[in-house]
């Protein structure tokens, strides 16, 4: 992008990259960024236009700005009860999900057991699972426990939480192992002999020198809870709806609102969006430290 | 996955008799505290995926109509109606599903080869530092960063006839057709479903190939440098290469998350997806709730876990001895 070859010439490395592969680059990186950037365009500058823009045929630039959607987008649907919802379930997914990770990720990685190549191998074929497959299954099974026990799963939040902080347990266990392998075994077996117990040398020792992997895991775990659609749209009613479905609400009216849509749909991802660039040297860290090594 | 950890660690590979992990006899203090320290993953696990795979399993076996989902139990026992129907393919159910499951095929071989090559070749061209690496990164990852549904809507809205973005631009700007095209019905749709696929999924090849270049010494790009080695050629000797074990995970994992996709699909065309973009979750998902046939639907879901099965089994022997072959 904003390269020029010049710049690059008092660059003494050995490996300088010849011309050709600059412009290659430049030329790549540039119609990338157009392929990425024109629907995030969209999305901004549609938020912006009055009706009028939006019905008719597309204009790159809006006539007039206003930032009416922005203030109808939360009377047209109740979208900060959705909002609320999907805060709740997205954050005590993502808690749940990288709690019980570090714990399962901590044995695997410290202890040998019997048992633990049969338990990796399990919960990492969870993976591979087509949600369908287990959607209607698991609604009758919460239905019925509720049936059963008074645990009232199916329709609540409780169920939500519960199913979303397995989706992404698989992949945060999976990548904490990694990451803890990579932190040396001589920090907390000291930990140990100064008369930490195993938690202790856990929450002292192994978890403050993960955290970068903790994050990137508890980002990933938020992203996956903050935008699933079927088990939301199946497992929700109208009090616990998350944004997920809520959104579908305006696309119910047609190609009326398209600018209060693109209004809600761009403040659904103000914070994740925010969140996750914030937060994604971790995730890059992360995965070099455990996934992928 | 049965080969996920040694994927990680080629390296106890290598010596497969020998001494795996020495052990220090001390570790194994409390037998009990793994277990316990595992038990909230098992227990979550086995309710949120095993049970219910279980019972869905069984469910294929049963005639499960609206008349008994209020009490599936006591649903008729059905042998193997479910399965001969789904896999007559000269009968209008197995035909459709024969014909999603090839759409779905089809669409996420290009799909799943398109994300990998962007991002490879995005990874490998923000290798090393230049002005504006850190904005671009950031920019290349908000479409794995945003929602699902706000990304999908935003191109639901550029797909439009009237009113969209991709029919003014070629239609009206480019005059490359004759007339605006419908991109969400039609055969258009698989292209525009596509489209949204791989510039959703792109992203996160590039995040994991980013993360494994870092891994790559950087005394082998000087040593090749040195020997002579053009830039072309350091990345199909060097980078290439090591990437390997990387690609072999993300290529996976790549394939099941699109082959599995049902939000894309779903918040692009609604319950009914056109035939030409019919993947085969949500078409599973219209046989059970549109026609409220559960049965056939679990036969149809087990089906194609069978079918992801031998795919990721077969690769991952396939993957795994030709790196071992690679190793030695």
């Amino acid at each position: 992008m904003s390269s020029p070859a010049a710049s690059r010439i008092p660059s003494v490395s050995p490996t300088a990259p010849p011309r050709s592969f600059l412009w290659t680059r430049r030329i790549f990186l540039t119609l990338l960024t157009g392929f990425v950037l024109v629907p995030v365009y969209v999305m901004i500058s549609s938020s912006l236009k009055p009706l009028a823009d939006v019905t008719g045929k597309f204009r790159w630039l809006p006539r007039g700005l206003t930032i009416r959607p922005y203030i109808d987008i939360w009377s047209t649907v109740p979208l900060a009860k959705y909002f609320a919802n999907s805060l709740i379930v997205a954050g005590a997914a993502t808690v749940c999900s990288v709690v019980i990770a570090v714990f399962a990720a901590y044995a695997v990685s410290r202890y040998s057991f019997r048992g633990k190549r049969v338990f990796t191998v399990t919960v990492l074929s969870t993976q591979m699972f087509p949600g369908i497959l287990f959607l209607l299954p698991l609604f009758l099974l919460y239905v019925n426990i509720g049936n059963a026990t008074g645990i009232a799963l199916f329709g609540s939040r409780g169920g939500l939480i519960l199913t979303y902080l397995t989706f992404s347990l698989p992949f945060s266990i999976w990548m904490l192992i990694g990451y803890f392998d990579s932190v040396p075994r001589d920090l907390d077996e000291a930990a140990l002999v100064d008369g930490c117990g195993p938690l202790g040398a856990l929450f002292r020792v192994v978890v403050p020198a993960a955290i970068p992997g903790i994050v990137a895991v508890a980002v990933y775990a938020f992203m996956t809870a903050w935008g699933e659609v079927l088990f939301a749209s199946v497992m929700t009613n109208d009090t616990t709806r998350t944004l997920a479905v809520g959104l579908q609400g305006y696309s119910t009216l047609n190609d009326v609102y398209w600018n209060q849509i693109m209004a809600a749909s761009l403040v659904v991802s103000v914070p994740v969006v925010a969140g996750f660039l914030l937060l994604q040297r971790y995730l890059v860290a992360g995965l070099t430290a455990g996934a992928v090594k | 996955m049965t080969t996920a950890t040694e994927v990680r660690k080629p390296v106890h590979k290598s010596s497969p008799g020998a001494a795996r992990h020495p052990r220090r006899p001390g570790r194994i203090r409390r037998v009990s505290l793994p277990y316990l320290l595992l038990l909230p993953a098992l227990v979550l696990e086995l309710l949120v995926h095993l049970v219910p795979m279980v019972i869905g399993i069984v469910m294929s076996f049963k005639e499960l109509t609206q008349f008994y989902i209020r009490d599936w139990g006591s649903a008729p026992w059905s042998g193997l109606d479910n399965y001969s129907m789904s896999v007559d393919f000269n009968a209008p159910v197995g035909e459709a599903l024969l014909h999603s499951f090839l759409v779905t095929v089809g669409f996420t071989l290009l799909s799943v080869a398109l994300c990998w090559l962007i991002g490879t070749a995005a990874a490998i061209c923000m290798q090393d530092t230049f002005r504006g690496r850190g904005l671009l990164r950031a920019l290349f990852l908000v479409p794995y960063a945003l929602p699902v549904y706000a990304a999908v809507i935003t191109w639901v809205f550029m797909f439009q006839h009237d009113n969209g973005l991709v029919n003014h631009v070629l239609h009206d700007q480019l005059h490359l057709t004759d007339k605006p095209s419908f991109w969400l019905i039609g055969d258009n749709s698989f292209y525009a479903l596509l489209t949204v696929s791989v510039w959703k999924g792109w992203p996160f090849a590039f995040l994991i190939v980013m993360a494994g270049l870092q891994n790559i010494p950087k005394e082998l790009y000087e040593a090749a440098a040195l020997d002579g080695a053009g830039m072309w050629q350091q990345i199909r000797r060097i980078t290439l290469p090591s990437l390997r074990p990387v690609n072999q995970v993300l290529v996976l994992v790549l394939f099941l998350w699109t082959f599995n996709d049902f939000n894309t699909p779903y918040v692009l065309f609604g319950r009914s997806a056109p035939e030409a973009a019919d993947l085969i979750s949500v078409h599973i998902y219209q046989a059970s709730f549109v026609t409220w046939n559960f049965g056939t639907g679990s036969a149809m879901s087990v089906l194609l876990l069978l079918f992801l099965l031998v795919v990721t089994g077969t690769y991952l022997l396939l993957t795994s001895r030709g790196r071992r072959a690679a190793d030695v």
